[in-house]
């Protein structure tokens, strides 16, 4: 296994790149070379009307990676590094398709005055859309290189070969020129136009193979920067005076006793009100003797009536498939199955809460944000204080956990707010409470489902129904001849459907409806008198799926059986990001204490081109101890726009006692596209659990998490 | 207020003129500079603030700086020898035992900490040790083979 560090910049502290950063000023700043100009289009599905807008860039001058005169090829993203792995990944790519070593790929990041406009990194998006786009910059740069070396070595391209950023001759290897030499004395910016040809998987040399993490040695060594770790002369603190409750409006707020702590200075902005002062602590204490009164939003919500409140409130619904004749398919079902499946609200959570530290330097702002969207938090910035695109510039350095959290980031807007108001470096790093209160929450969801079975076993129809949690994963994926699928007020942010913020999380709204499906389909089984993988591939038609889970069988040692068979063996499987996925657990379950102890976990994935094998490891094993925790614990508790759980002590995530033996099966598909890789493994946790308690002791738990109580309830039933 | 508090922090002798009511984990960072401890939740819940304090590992984030007078302090900067990493350092690398890596200074001061009090930890023992270091990527299995791998290296004498 390959180890070394690639190189990577984005240290802030390099006054050279502070400034305004134009066209002439970034070749000048990349110092000649050969630079390709390309637009990852898959990379810019996501741009919304009003980014495009807003977006500055040239059109022409867009996405880059650059060639040094030294050999160093550099890789400018958009992208962001937040734990997923694209900073060893992508650079796999690019070093594979240039033909230089890995270690020779400098990678840059998130930095809107450097990097390509890029809609976030998100959904699986870094290696699945934009790692295709920048190989083929990588192949354009190639082409250009061989063109290069021929007129420099009077040798047809046909008979060169390049070995780690070296060209020589294949029949006279004395004839030899280094990618750093063809650069040399040159500045050629060339734009990608077609598509050039891309290495078939046969000639990889680094993509494929496992490599591991960039990032480490700066990560154990307390080395790596995150936002927070920003040290800028003068540097304030600040605080911002916060409401009790969620959409509470600020009508005054008293600061004096606060403002006879030393130091302490006020800002106040309409809605803003914010402490400042030299020291960490001495804002801590200052905020706390802040009086402030608020306008509350009264809603009559609590977490153990919202899929009641839901039922009341859910307005608009979606009919997203429908196939044949649900009333046809009833007739001929031998059985028919009813449920109701429940989740409650999720936190994202990560270590590191929502930071951002700002400066001003003339009229240009410049914020380092731990966000997972650098020209969103742009943009935000600009819309907030009415300036352009080159007046800001927003830096990302290492990013503590996003899990799709800090797609939104109010805190870079803060900073940049009051760096603006004050004329003074800031730092707004939110507290735990504070970002228990401001995340954008993984919203509760109810799915009712009713499916039949006819007397051969076959699924007659599938009526399924997602309530305000999103649709994404509620597609049948069984061969049914009758099927329906309605979804319930999408997700939006609306006040009387969800007293609080609600976003996309791991996966958005996959781990609800695979749980709903793959329970339903285990009860079924049950129903049937089958064992529920034979009962799954009576009915898959789908042969990614087949083969996904007879291969997950195999890996996990399954034989059939009977649910519930008291193994406490259970399955799900689905799609997301373009990737199939399966997964198999093995529970233990205390039937005093409702305890449930995970004891192991086998997944297979079907994910197309594996970049990293290692990197992909790291990320199934990632959603598998994440997603024990929606599925046994994670439960925020509020009482109306009130937030209950505000810290670690209430909202329990795994911890190392919870986490099983965990193994994975990658099917090699080398031959296709990358699909993702970060997210498909957590939306099966759910279902595989719930499904494994069933198989242990017969108990149906409908409701996520799987408390003990819940559990407890759950076997008074059976 | 101020007053003039000595410790030794990563084998130098300190002296330093401040509140002894402001937080160890403030005084690390601001005052020191000294970024690799983190604040995770401010309540000593998560250990992303966890250094070591005369052999034990501590939450800097609940402690008092004006406690700490007259002792050692080890944070994720002191950790290292004469350049060369410390054996939980380097079984992080070699396990690839972190992701984002906000909570890795804490779980390598917390393994660090556990290693000295118990050279040969059993698995169950360092899954106890380690419970309350909260990880949200999910790196626990390897940060428990790391700390595994880390032990049979000190016993080695490989320091």
């Amino acid at each position: 296994m390959k180890g070394k560090t690639n190189k990577r910049i984005m240290e802030p502290s390099s006054s050279k790149r502070r400034s305004v950063l134009q066209r002439r000023d970034f070749l000048k700043y990349l110092g000649g070379g050969i630079l390709i100009v390309f637009t990852p289009l898959g990379a810019c599905k996501n741009i919304s009307e009003p980014a495009q807008v807003s977006n500055a860039l040239p059109a022409d001058f867009n996405a880059f990676l650059h060639i040094s005169q030294d050999g160093t090829v550099t890789c400018f993203t958009g992208k962001i590094e937040m734990g997923q792995g694209p900073i060893t990944a992508l650079a796999q790519m690019m070093a594979d398709e240039l033909d230089v070593a890995y270690e020779n790929v400098k990678m840059v990041m998130g930095d809107t005055d450097l990097c390509p406009w890029d809609g976030g990194t998100w959904g699986s998006t870094s290696i699945r859309e934009f790692g295709p786009e920048m190989r083929k910059a990588a192949a354009e740069a190639r082409e250009v290189l061989l063109q290069l070396a021929s007129e420099q070595l009077k040798v047809p391209v046909t008979q060169l070969e390049i070995n780690e950023g070296v060209v020589n001759d294949k029949n006279d290897k004395s004839k030899t020129v280094t990618y750093g030499d063809l650069a040399k004395g040159k500045k050629i910016e060339k734009h990608l136009t077609g598509s050039p040809k891309l290495k078939s998987s046969s000639e990889f040399k680094i993509i494929g193979k496992p490599y591991k993490r960039a990032d480490s040695i700066l990560k154990v060594t307390g080395e790596a920067k995150y936002s927070g770790d920003i040290k800028l002369p003068g540097m304030l603190f600040a605080r911002i005076v916060r409401p009790p409750s969620y959409g509470a409006k600020l009508l005054s707020a008293d600061t004096s006793e606060a403002e006879k702590i030393a130091g302490i200075q006020v800002v106040r902005d309409n809605d803003l009100v914010a402490l400042l002062h030299e020291n960490r602590d001495k804002v801590d204490e200052a905020i706390v003797k802040v009086k402030a009164t608020f306008e509350e939003v009264k809603i009559d919500v609590t977490d153990k009536t919202v899929i009641d409140h839901y039922l009341k409130t859910a307005k608009k619904s979606d009919i997203i498939n429908n196939k044949g004749d649900i009333a046809a398919g009833e007739k001929l079902s031998e059985k028919i199955v009813e449920s109701e499946f429940y989740d409650g609200y999720v936190a994202h959570s990560p270590i590191e809460p929502h930071t951002a530290a700002a400066m001003i330097e003339g009229d240009k702002i410049t914020v380092w944000a731990s966000a997972q969207t650098p020209f969103l938090v742009r943009d935000a910035i600009m819309e907030k204080l009415n300036i352009t695109a080159d007046k800001v510039r927003v830096i990302i350095p290492f990013v503590g956990g996003g899990f799709g959290g800090k797609g939104d980031n109010p805190q870079a807007v803060e900073a940049a707010r009051i760096t603006k108001l004050t004329g003074k470096p800031v730092m707004v790093a939110w507290t735990r409470e504070e970002e228990f209160f401001y995340d954008t929450l993984r919203p509760a969801g109810l799915n009712r489902v009713r499916s039949g079975i006819d007397k051969d076993g076959r699924i007659t129809f599938w009526d399924f129904s997602v309530y305000c949690a999103g649709d994404r994963g509620s597609d049948t994926i069984y061969d049914v001849p009758h099927q329906k699928t309605t979804a319930y007020d999408q997700g939006e942010n609306d006040p009387q459907v969800h007293p609080f913020a609600i976003g996309p999380w791991r996966a958005p709204g996959n781990s609800n409806n695979t749980h709903a499906r793959e329970m339903q389909i285990c009860l079924m089984a049950a129903k049937t008198g089958m064992d529920p993988l034979e009962f799954r591939l009576k009915n898959l038609k789908d042969e990614k799926m087949i083969t996904v889970l007879k291969s997950l069988a195999e890996k996990f040692g399954y034989t059939p059986a009977k649910g519930p068979s008291g193994r406490g063996y259970g399955i799900a499987c689905g799609t997301d990001v373009d990737t199939w996925v399966a997964v198999m657990a093995e529970v233990k379950v205390d039937k005093k204490t409702g305890h449930i102890q995970v004891v192991r976990v086998s997944c297979s994935q079907d994910m197309g081109m594996c970049v990293n094998p290692q990197g992909t490891l790291l990320q199934i094993e990632g959603c598998v101890t994440m997603g024990l925790g929606y599925t046994l614990t994670e439960e925020l508790i509020f009482e109306g726009t009130k937030m209950i759980t505000r810290n670690f002590d209430t909202y329990e995530i795994p911890r190392f006692s919870w986490v099983p033996e965990i193994d994975a099966v990658i099917l090699d598909r080398m031959d296709q596209p990358p699909h993702g890789g970060g997210e498909p493994a957590i939306i099966c946790m759910g279902g595989a659990i719930a499904s494994a308690v069933f198989d242990a002791t017969g108990a149906v738990v409908y409701h996520m998490p799987m408390t003990p109580e819940r559990v407890l309830e759950a076997l008074k039933k059976v | 207020m101020v007053q003039k508090i000595s410790f030794v922090l990563n084998g130098k002798k300190t002296n330093v003129e401040i509140d002894p009511a402001q937080t160890l984990l403030w005084v690390i960072r601001n005052h020191f500079g000294l970024t690799g401890t983190k604040y995770g939740c401010g309540t000593g819940f998560c250990g992303a603030c966890t250094v070591i304090i005369d052999n034990e590992a501590v939450r800097s984030c609940t402690l008092p700086v004006g406690d700490i007078a007259g002792k050692k302090v080890m944070t994720i900067e002191g950790l290292a020898k004469n350049g060369e990493l410390h054996p939980v350092q380097k079984a992080f690398i070699d396990h690839d035992a972190l992701q984002c890596g906000f909570c890795t200074p804490g779980m390598i001061m917390n393994a660090a900490a556990l290693l000295t009090k118990n050279p040969k930890p059993s698995k169950q023992e360092i899954i106890e040790g380690m419970e309350d270091n909260l990880c949200r990527c999910g790196a626990h299995v390897r940060i428990i083979q790391a700390i595994e791998t880390a032990a049979t290296s000190l016993k080695g004498g490989k320091k």
